[in-house]
């Protein structure tokens, strides 16, 4: 076994185990420590792969923020979790159909992977055949904005959603409201000079990856999360307070990327003949200026995914 | 020179992944919360700060060895921060019985 196979071999089996270990454990917070590992080993076995965007989005989001997102959660379901738990009845003839049916996706993906077709069905000459239209260098920025821009407009619309959802806990009196509880600034904690030290570089950091991701690796959305991590930080530190929900210039930065992507989309009926298509030779400067509220869009939404539920009643 | 090169990265990458080694058996054999962390930390940063010097000399110009060093330095930011709020936590919990 050659150096490098050993190492795949190895990170695989580490992902598998760390995957199974996910779903056994028997405490939430257990679970999610093993889930954050998973994504950060995940990313490293894209790396391998080559796919470094995929990498950094995974280790952003998958390590990162639903790592942030889970242990709120599982900080709440503590309490429930003290309870007696009920024994959980299913019929066995239930079980049954579960375990068949998860037994034929699991045999038709090994079907797929294990017995590929030769040669294997691919777009990716394709998509750099027709990178030059697009005026990017990253073909993986051109699949998000250009050829499956309709996607990426989705996904945000998605996110909003789901921040829709996070919202819709909150009990009536508190709609609008501020997030989460007031956090106290200590100044003799270590979290504080952290959050003091690390968001200017942080901030640097995720700017760089947007603006580089039109050419290399990188782009709204690795940039954004890491925009919303340094935000999450300074929050818990207790440096900034959340914004209360119902202020209008949060819900504009809010809605500002996708917005902009479907006004953007519209336009391309009149100007390219499409939904969501570029004239020609303004591909790039609109997708740039498509990327940026874009990121900002990304960046609050998961800082305020990461806030909770509005918890305090709005000042009026 | 370049043998001499490698000679190096070898020695120096070794001797991170012992301090790894060692970190991993502290935390895993240690007793109590705070010299658990003390094991970790030892990891973090004598390990990581060995594995990064022995890349060095391989790193692509010096752009390439300043975010080698960036990145020991970040991570023994985090690691620092980190193990003092564990720490303060762990002293602050009752002790499990």
């Amino acid at each position: 076994m050659t150096p490098p196979l050993a190492l795949d071999a190895g990170l695989a089996l580490l992902v598998l185990a760390v995957a199974a270990w996910t779903i056994a454990a028997r405490r939430t917070f257990g679970s999610v420590i093993g889930f954050v590992t998973y994504g950060l080993l995940l990313a490293l076995a894209w790396v391998r792969l080559s796919a470094v965007d995929v990498a950094l989005t995974e280790a952003a989001i998958g390590g990162g923020v639903t790592g942030v997102l889970l242990l709120a959660a599982s900080a709440r379901l503590r309490q429930a979790e003290r309870a007696p738990a009920r024994a959980e009845h299913l019929a066995p003839a239930l079980r049954v159909t579960v375990a068949i049916l998860s037994a034929v996706v699991a045999a038709g993906l090994a079907a797929v992977v294990l017995v590929p077709v030769t040669p294997a069905p691919t777009l990716a000459p394709l998509a750099i055949a027709n990178l030059p239209a697009t005026g990017l260098g990253n073909p993986v920025a051109a699949v998000l904005l250009a050829y499956r821009a309709w996607d990426t407009l989705l996904e945000k619309v998605v996110l909003l959603l789901a921040l829709l959802g996070v919202w819709s806990l909150a009990p009536d009196l508190l709609w609008g409201g501020r997030p989460g509880p007031r956090y106290p600034v200590r100044q003799d904690s270590p979290l504080t000079l952290l959050a003091q030290f690390l968001p200017p570089v942080g901030i640097v950091v995720g700017v760089y990856l947007v603006w580089n991701g039109a050419t290399a690796p990188g782009g709204a959305f690795p940039g954004g999360t890491i925009l919303a991590a340094m935000w999450i930080l300074v929050m818990q530190a207790g440096l900034a307070d959340a914004p209360a929900v119902g202020g209008q210039a949060v819900r504009i930065v809010l809605v500002a990327g996708a917005a902009l992507f479907l006004v953007v989309g519209l336009a391309g009926f009149v100007v390219a003949d499409a939904f969501l298509a570029y004239p020609a030779g303004y591909a790039k400067p609109l997708i740039v200026a498509i990327e940026i509220p874009l990121t900002l869009s990304i960046a609050a939404t998961l800082g305020l995914l990461a806030a909770g539920p509005p918890a305090r009643a709005p000042e009026t | 020179m370049s043998l001499l090169r490698d000679v190096f990265t070898v020695v120096a990458i070794s001797a991170g992944a012992f301090f790894f080694l060692a970190g991993t058996v502290g935390l895993l054999r240690f007793p109590d919360p705070l010299s658990r962390l003390h094991a970790l930390t030892k990891a973090d940063n004598l390990g990581l700060g060995l594995v990064v010097l022995g890349l060095l000399p391989h790193a692509e110009g010096w752009l390439g060895a300043l975010k080698l060093v960036g990145v020991w330095l970040f991570a023994l930011t985090a690691g620092a921060v980190a193990a003092q709020l564990v720490a303060r936590a762990a002293r602050s919990a009752p002790p499990r019985a």
